[in-house]
C-alpha cells in the first residue's frame, strides 16, 4: 500500500486560502510556524475535494518548512485526514456501544443494500464513502452519521435511506435530529418546565 | 545538583539528568529500548520502569528528571512485574523469530526479555504481520519484528539530519518507513543498524553470513578517510565479515560513515596477491625475490634525478618513513605524498593540521567553511558541525560549492575571490567571525589543489590571525583531509627535496620522458596515463589505476591485514591491529621496502617495526604518543598571492567510490549507483 496519492496535479491554496493561512500561522510565536501544520492540512484537505494527495503533503510542507515526513505523520496519524479520494459526501458512521444499542447496525446495511459499500469503499458514482468510526460525542442522540462537516441524528433504516436518497440528488436537508425533536429535547416536545415562571 | 537515594546509594548527578542517568550512577541496570544518550528521550517502549516513593505508579526513569530527595527502588517485586508486563506488551507483535534473525546474539530484545521477561506469554491472538520496506541498499528491513522504539527516525532527524525516516500511522498500525518508500539517502546510515535493539533494521551486505559469537572482534582505525573513525572489524577465518564503530568521544563519538561501514566487500575483490613482471609486454606473476631484482637493479641503474616516488592515500606511516628512508638512500628527492596536488606546506605542522580538534568543535561559536563538502570528505565531522549547531548560536558561512549540508549557513560564494572578501573585512561575514571568541575556519582540499593553493593557504591564515582564531587554548585554523595517510606522510617529510619535483612535475617529466622510474606506493588517484613512458613500480593491495600501468607489482596488504601508525587529520597519531591476514604472497608494505632494500644493497638500518617506530619518532616525536594530539605551534605559511575567480571544486564527486578499496566494493557500486541522482556521476576524487 502506498503511503500516499500522487495525483500529478500541482496544488496551491486559493487566495482566501492563503489568507485563512496567514491568520494560523500568526496565532503561533515567531519561528513556530510549523505548529500550523494541522490547520493548514485541514485548510487543504477542505480544498481538495476532501482528500490529501501528495501534492497537497508536498505544498503543506513547503509553506511551513516542515520536512514532507513530518506532515506526512501528521496525516496518516490523524483519522479525519483523508489519504485517499473520498465520495461527495463522506458518510462516517458511529458504531460505538450507544449508538449500536440503538441501531447503527441498520445504517450499515443501509449503506451495503441502497449504495453497495462497505466499511471504507466509495460507491460506483463517488457520491458516497462510507467509514465507521469511534464515539462522534452525540450519544444522546443516536444513532448518529457525520455528513462532511454536520451530524444527522436519531437515525433508523426508514429515515436514513430518505437522506440518502436526497442527497443523492444533491439536496441537503437539515442536518440535526431526524426525527420530531428539537436538538436534545425528548422526542414530541418539553415533558417539564412547562410552567411559565414569569419575569424571573 | 540534585541527591537522590537509588537502592540505598546517595548519588548527586547533574542538573537535568534523568532518574536513569542517576540510577546508572549509582550502578543500577536499567533495561531499556528506546532510550539512547545521543538521542532525545522519547519515553515509548516503557521498559526502564522504576519504582518512585511518594509516585502512585511506576515511573519511566528515562523520561523523569531526577530531583532532590528522590528516593527509588529498582529491585522491587513491583518493579520486576512493571517489567515484565512492559516486556509482555513489547512481545504481543514480535515475531519471535530469532533463530532466522541476524541479531540473534547481540539482540537487546533478545537479552532483556531474558533477564526481564516473565518467560512464557498469555496472548493467544493472532500477531500483526508489516510487510519489508525499501530502505536502500545497506539496511534490511523485517519491520515486523519493530518495537517502534523510534531511535532510527531520532537519529536520522537529529544526527544525520535527514528528515526521510518517520512512523506512520498510529497504534498498532504504526510503521517505520521512509518518505515514499525512498533509499535512505544518509552518509551515516548504517548506524541506524546499530541503534535498532532489534532485529527490524540490520545490515544487508552481512545479512545471513555470521553469527555473532563466530566472530573475531578485533580493535582497529578506520583508513578509508581522514577522520580516523575508531572501529571493530569482525572476521571468521581469513575474510572481514564487517565492520563496526567503537567508542572514542574525541573522534566518532560511536557512529561511523556508511563508505568506511560497508566497503570492507572491497577487501576480497582485485586483489593483488603475487608479485608481477612486464615481460614481453605483459604483467606475468613472478617470485617475490625475481620482482625485487629487477626493481633493485633499475633503481641502481637509474639516476637519482630521473626517480620519483607517490604515495597514496591509504599507506601506514611506517611505509611511508621507509619509502622515503630507500628514496634518500639513493638520493631522490622527488618523493611527493600529495597525490592530489594540494599546496600544502610540510614545514609548519599546524598549517595542515585540524587544530582545533573534532571534539573542539563543539566549543567553538562561529565557523568558515572553506572548498569543502564535510559531508562527504569527513562524514563524522559534518555530525559533529550539525552537533555544535543544534546547540545553539552557530553562524556558519560556506564558500565554495553550494551544497546541502544538514544544517543552516550562509552561502558566502563559489570561489576564492569570495573568500578574499571575508579576508578583506569586505563581506559581514569577516565581522561575524571577529565577533565570535571562538572562531574556526576549514579548509578543505578543493581550496588547496588548486594552482592557486598557496595564496589561498596565505589568504586562509590572515583570516586566521585577523578574526582572532589563534590564542593561548584555541586554535581554530584548520585543515580538512580526504586521506587517511597524508597527515603522516607530511609529518615525515614526505614532500619534494631540493631539485625534486612534485606530484604534478613528475607526471609532466614521466610524460615527456624525462622521468624513467616512478614509484607508486597505493598511489590510484593520479593521471596514471601520463605514466606510460616511465617505468613504474606499483605497491599496493588493489588492481586499480595504478596496477594498470605497473611494470612491476609488489603486492602489499590493506588497512585491515596490518598493523600500522595512521594520523588523522588532527595529526592524532592511532595504531591499527591485523584483523585477517593478506591474500596469496602479499606482504605488510613496510617489509617489501625493507626487502627491497636489502636486494638494492642500500639496505635500511631496521628490523623490527619497533626500531622503524623510533626511527619514525626521532623525526616526529608525536608519532611516541599514540591516541593523543600534540598541539603544533603557530607559523608562518602560504605564499601571498593572486587568487583565480574558477570557483572551488569539492574533492569527492562520488561519496561511495573515494578509493581502491571502495571502488572494488560490490556495496558502493550499488550505493553509488542508487544515489546516482544526489551526487553527480563520478569516478572517484579528482586530481
Amino acid at each position: 500500500m502506498s503511503q500516499v496519492i500522487t495525483t500529478g496535479k500541482a496544488f496551491e491554496f486559493t487566495p482566501e486560502n492563503k489568507e485563512k493561512a496567514a491568520v494560523f500561522i500568526a496565532k503561533y510565536p515567531e519561528g513556530r510556524q510549523q505548529s500550523a501544520v494541522m490547520p493548514l492540512l485541514d485548510l487543504a484537505q477542505r480544498q481538495n475535494e476532501n482528500w490529501l494527495s501528495k501534492e497537497c503533503i508536498e505544498y503543506v510542507g513547503q509553506y511551513l518548512g516542515v520536512p514532507y515526513m513530518r506532515v506526512l505523520e501528521v496525516a496518516s496519524f490523524y483519522t479525519m485526514y483523508n489519504l485517499k479520494p473520498v465520495g461527495k459526501y463522506f458518510l462516517q458512521l458511529c458504531r460505538t456501544t450507544p449508538c449500536w444499542l440503538r441501531g447503527c447496525d441498520d445504517l450499515v446495511k443501509v449503506c451495503e443494500d441502497k449504495l453497495g459499500i462497505h466499511n471504507g469503499e466509495t460507491s460506483e458514482d463517488g457520491k458516497f464513502t462510507l467509514l465507521e468510526v469511534e464515539c462522534l460525542g452525540a450519544c444522546v442522540n443516536a444513532p448518529v452519521v457525520q455528513v462532511n462537516d454536520d451530524f444527522y441524528e436519531d437515525l433508523n433504516a426508514e429515515n436514513f435511506s430518505a437522506l440518502l436518497d436526497k442527497l443523492a440528488k444533491d439536496e441537503v436537508p437539515p442536518h440535526g435530529p431526524q426525527v420530531d425533536r428539537i436538538n436534545s429535547a425528548p422526542v414530541g416536545g418539553p415533558t417539564t418546565l412547562l410552567e411559565k415562571t414569569g419575569d424571573a | 545538583m540534585p541527591t537522590l537515594n537509588v537502592d540505598g546509594v546517595e548519588v548527586t548527578v547533574e542538573n537535568g539528568a534523568t532518574v536513569l542517568q542517576a540510577c546508572e550512577e549509582a550502578g543500577a541496570e536499567i533495561p531499556r529500548f528506546c532510550y539512547h544518550e545521543r538521542l532525545s528521550i522519547a519515553g515509548n517502549c516503557r521498559m526502564c520502569l522504576v519504582e518512585m516513593e511518594k509516585a502512585p505508579k511506576l515511573v519511566a526513569s528515562c523520561a523523569m528528571p531526577a530531583a532532590d530527595g528522590m528516593v527509588i527502588h529498582t529491585n522491587t517485586e513491583k518493579v520486576k512485574n512493571g517489567r515484565e508486563g512492559a516486556m509482555e506488551f513489547l512481545l504481543i507483535n514480535h515475531p519471535l523469530d530469532c533463530p532466522i534473525c541476524d541479531q540473534g546474539g547481540e539482540c537487546d530484545l533478545q537479552d532483556q526479555s531474558m533477564y526481564y521477561g516473565s518467560g512464557n506469554s498469555r496472548y493467544d491472538e493472532t500477531k500483526r504481520a508489516v510487510k519489508e520496506k525499501n530502505m536502500g541498499p545497506l539496511i534490511k528491513t523485517t519491520m515486523t519484528r519493530c518495537i517502534h522504539c523510534t531511535r532510527c527516525v531520532r537519529f536520522a532527524t537529529e544526527v544525520a539530519g535527514v528528515d526521510e525516516l518517520g512512523a506512520l500511522n498510529r497504534g498498532e498500525n504504526t510503521e517505520i518507513v521512509t518518505y515514499l518508500e525512498e533509499a535512505l539517502n544518509s552518509e551515516l546510515s548504517g548506524n541506524i543498524i546499530d541503534l535498532c535493539p532489534v532485529g527490524a533494521l540490520t545490515s544487508k551486505p552481512y545479512a545471513f553470513t555470521a553469527r555473532p559469537w563466530e566472530l573475531r572482534k578485533t580493535e582497529s582505525v578506520d583508513a578509508l578517510d581522514a577522520v580516523g573513525a575508531n572501529i571493530r572489524i569482525d572476521s571468521k577465518g581469513q575474510e572481514v565479515m564487517r565492520i563496526l564503530p567503537r567508542l572514542n568521544e574525541e573522534i566518532n563519538e560511536e557512529w561511523l560513515s556508511d563508505r568506511s561501514r560497508f566497503s570492507y566487500d572491497g577487501l576480497k575483490r582485485q586483489r593483488l596477491d603475487s608479485p608481477y613482471v612486464r615481460k614481453d609486454g605483459k604483467l606475468q606473476a613472478a617470485s617475490w625475490s625475481e620482482a625485487l631484482q629487477v626493481v633493485a637493479d633499475k633503481l641502481n641503474a637509474t639516476e637519482a634525478g630521473k626517480i620519483g616516488a607517490i604515495t597514496g592515500d591509504i599507506v601506514d606511516a611506517e611505509s611511508m618513513k621507509a619509502l622515503k628512508d630507500l628514496m634518500d638512500a639513493f638520493e631522490v628527492t622527488s618523493v611527493d605524498c600529495r597525490q592530489d596536488g594540494a599546496k600544502l606546506d610540510a614545514s609548519v605542522r599546524s598549517s595542515y593540521l585540524f587544530n582545533s580538534t573534532i571534539a573542539g568543535i563543539e566549543d567553538a561559536d562561529a565557523l568558515l567553511i572553506v572548498g569543502s563538502n564535510p559531508r562527504y570528505e569527513a562524514s563524522l565531522i559534518n555530525a559533529r558541525i550539525r552537533k555544535r549547531w543544534k546547540k545553539g548560536p552557530f553562524p556558519i558561512g560556506l564558500i565554495g560549492e553550494d551544497v546541502d549540508l544538514t544544517y543552516a549557513r550562509e552561502y558566502i560564494g563559489a570561489g576564492a575571490k569570495s573568500l578574499e572578501d571575508v579576508a578583506n573585512g569586505k563581506h559581514s561575514f569577516a565581522e561575524v567571525l571577529k565577533k565570535a571568541e571562538r572562531p574556526m575556519i576549514i579548509i578543505g582540499q578543493g581550496a588547496l589543489t588548486r594552482e592557486d593553493g598557496a595564496a589561498i593557504l596565505a589568504l586562509a591564515k590572515k583570516i586566521a590571525d585577523d578574526t582572532g582564531m589563534i590564542g593561548a587554548d584555541w586554535n581554530g585554523f584548520n585543515v580538512l583531509h580526504t586521506a587517511a595517510s597524508r597527515v603522516a606522510g607530511l609529518d615525515l617529510g614526505l614532500v619534494p627535496g631540493e631539485g625534486g619535483k612534485d606530484v604534478a612535475g613528475m607526471l609532466a617529466a614521466a610524460e615527456a620522458g624525462e622521468m624513467e622510474v616512478v614509484y607508486l606506493l597505493g598511489a590510484d588517484e593520479i593521471d596514471t596515463s601520463k605514466l606510460e613512458k616511465a617505468f613504474v613500480i606499483y605497491q599496493g593491495s588493489h588492481g586499480d589505476a595504478g596496477a594498470h600501468v605497473a611494470d612491476v607489482i609488489l603486492p602489499g596488504v590493506a588497512y585491515t591485514e596490518k598493523d600500522g601508525l595512521w594520523v588523522n587529520t588532527e595529526g592524532r597519531p592511532q595504531l591499527s591491529t591485523r584483523a585477517v591476514f593478506g591474500p596469496g604472497e602479499a606482504r605488510e608494505d613496510w617489509t617489501i621496502i625493507r626487502a627491497l632494500s636489502e636486494v638494492a644493497g642500500k639496505t635500511l638500518p631496521y628490523n623490527t617495526m619497533e626500531e622503524l617506530r623510533a626511527k619514525m619518532v626521532e623525526v616526529a616525536p608525536h608519532f611516541a604518543d599514540v591516541d593523543m594530539v600534540t598541539a603544533a605551534a603557530w607559523g608562518d605559511f602560504g605564499a601571498a598571492g593572486n587568487v583565480s575567480d574558477v570557483p572551488f571544486t569539492n574533492p569527492i564527486s562520488d561519496n561511495y567510490l573515494t578509493n581502491a578499496i571502495s571502488r572494488a566494493s560490490g556495496i558502493m557500486a550499488e550505493c553509488s549507483q542508487a544515489f546516482a541522482a544526489d551526487s553527480e556521476e563520478g569516478t572517484g576524487t579528482h586530481g
